[in-house]
């Protein structure tokens, strides 16, 4: 199959990039009738708004695979460069390669060219890749950062189209979200007022969207460099807990076997003089 | 991936860890064999968990020992857990458009603290402070491990407590059980026991 040919040659030539090996076999097994296992995606609520001299971003902290949560504290908010991070909504897999990607070809733009980056080049090195792949990498994206122009704030749709906008939402707790900016968003707004808006929107997000949940975690970007806001607002912490103990002997066991680490092992081998006659 | 079965569990204890699997291999509702071995030992200080298609997960494992080996052979020495969830990341991602059907749990010690990774069939990877589960019977073993992880366990406490989260777990999942492997590495080595289980 002519698939496969093309995949040896991607290897021959160390070109990197999808391999398609197993696609058909896949296919045949979906066929059969076998339940494919659900890549793991984020139900999420990302936003970013603007404020007089920089960029404030936020994201809630759940990641789903199907209806379970697989992670409940997890990083949304991704890094591009020093001035330039990124929100990502949609497969997470997804969107942490396709950031990744950027970010280091960014920074080999930025080694190049001594400067530092835009936050427009990143966003057009992203609606690039995500435009060549037709929608197939599923990454919906929220771009922020300061650079010589000013504060900018961008979104990427899966498909490769983009926006420039004062304030913007992604995911599937995007209209939550929306509707708080769209009723207190106001033009020239300080730090503060920002941070607040921005954790009212995501508040609205984790508290009616299902597939958002979890924490607040924040980035604010201005020219004087950026500030992580990691766990910004923690309102869904276990509240009641009681620990138990298994007594040590509970599990019955079968065999037992320690093996000491290699590095901590010395091999001793018998030396006799040699014998000289 | 309901075909094989599988269920692997990862715990965080106090500069220890402890990764576990059941022990069945079968073709959906036919047992084969119970003596599969669903967890591997990568080096000194990071092992995987493989589960989901088995013929994915030998491979993957083939893959993660050549790869593991070769950089050894480079660089002079091994790779830590971080690096090694990082290799498995985007190895799993290079097949985005055709996945093995395989989710690795990771677990290991970077610099002697516990470190868990656990990953999609894409290689998404979720980093947590206390445990990280994978295979079919997931839904059982979350709402037990919520209810009886405490941070800091010394390894034996460790080691009972992620052998009732297991046990428990694969008793309400046909397609895994049939006994219990438990890995509980510290600084000192690696203590491995196998525990008796229902045997239906």
């Amino acid at each position: 199959m002519r698939r496969s040919s093309g995949d040896k040659l991607r290897d021959a030539l160390g070109l990197g990039g999808f391999s398609f090996d197993n696609a058909r076999r896949n296919q045949v097994l979906a066929l059969k009738g076998h339940m494919i296992p659900k890549a793991r995606k984020t139900g999420t609520t990302i936003v970013g708004v603007i404020y007089e001299g920089g960029v404030v971003l936020g994201a809630d902290t759940r990641a789903t695979e199907g209806d379970t949560v697989a992670d409940k504290n997890c990083e949304k908010i991704h890094y591009i460069a020093d001035n330039i991070w990124c929100c990502g909504a949609g497969t997470s897999a997804d969107t942490e390669s396709t950031t990744a990607l950027i970010s280091s070809q960014l920074e080999l733009h930025r080694m190049s060219t001594g400067k530092q980056p835009r936050v427009v080049t990143a966003c057009t090195m992203l609606k690039r890749m995500l435009f060549r792949y037709q929608g197939h990498v599923s990454a919906a994206l929220v771009l922020g950062g300061v650079d010589c122009t000013g504060p900018s704030l961008y979104t990427v749709y899966p498909h490769g189209s983009t926006d420039s906008l004062p304030y913007v939402t992604m995911g599937s707790g995007s209209l939550a979200a929306m509707a708080v900016f769209e009723s207190e968003y106001k033009s020239k707004m300080t730090l503060e007022e920002a941070k607040a808006l921005v954790h009212a929107a995501i508040m609205a997000g984790i508290n009616n969207d299902l597939g958002s949940g979890g924490s607040v975690d924040m980035m604010v970007i201005n020219k004087d460099g950026n500030t992580p806001l990691r766990n910004y607002d923690r309102p869904n912490l276990r509240k009641f807990r009681q620990d138990y103990i298994f007594p040590r002997g509970t599990a019955t066991i079968l065999s037992e076997k320690f093996t000491p680490l290699s590095s901590l092992v010395t091999i001793e081998t018998e030396t006799s003089a040699m014998q000289v006659s | 991936m309901q075909y094989n079965g599988a269920a692997v569990i990862a715990m965080a204890g106090k500069d220890c860890i402890a990764i576990a699997s059941d022990r069945r291999y079968g073709l959906r509702n036919q047992t084969i064999g119970c003596e599969m071995q669903k967890t591997f030992q990568i080096n000194d200080t990071t092992f995987v968990g493989l589960t989901g298609l088995m013929s994915d997960a030998q491979t993957l494992e083939q893959k993660f020992r050549f790869r593991t080996n070769m950089y050894r052979l480079r660089e002079e020495r091994d790779m830590s857990p971080r690096v090694f969830s990082n290799m498995v990341s985007s190895l799993l991602y290079e097949k985005r458009f055709g996945p093995y059907f395989c989710e690795p749990v990771i677990a290991g010690l970077e610099n002697g603290k516990p470190y868990l990774c656990g990953m999609d069939l894409l290689g998404a990877q979720v980093y947590t402070d206390d445990f990280i589960l994978a295979g079919d019977c997931t839904e059982a073993m979350y709402g037990l491990c919520e209810s009886m992880y405490r941070p800091d366990l010394e390894p034996d406490e460790l080691f009972e407590l992620v052998s009732q989260c297991l046990l428990s777990g694969v008793d309400r999942d046909c397609l895994a059980g049939w006994g219990c492997t438990v890995h509980v590495l510290t600084p000192q080595g690696v203590t491995t026991r196998h525990l008796k289980g229902r045997m239906d």
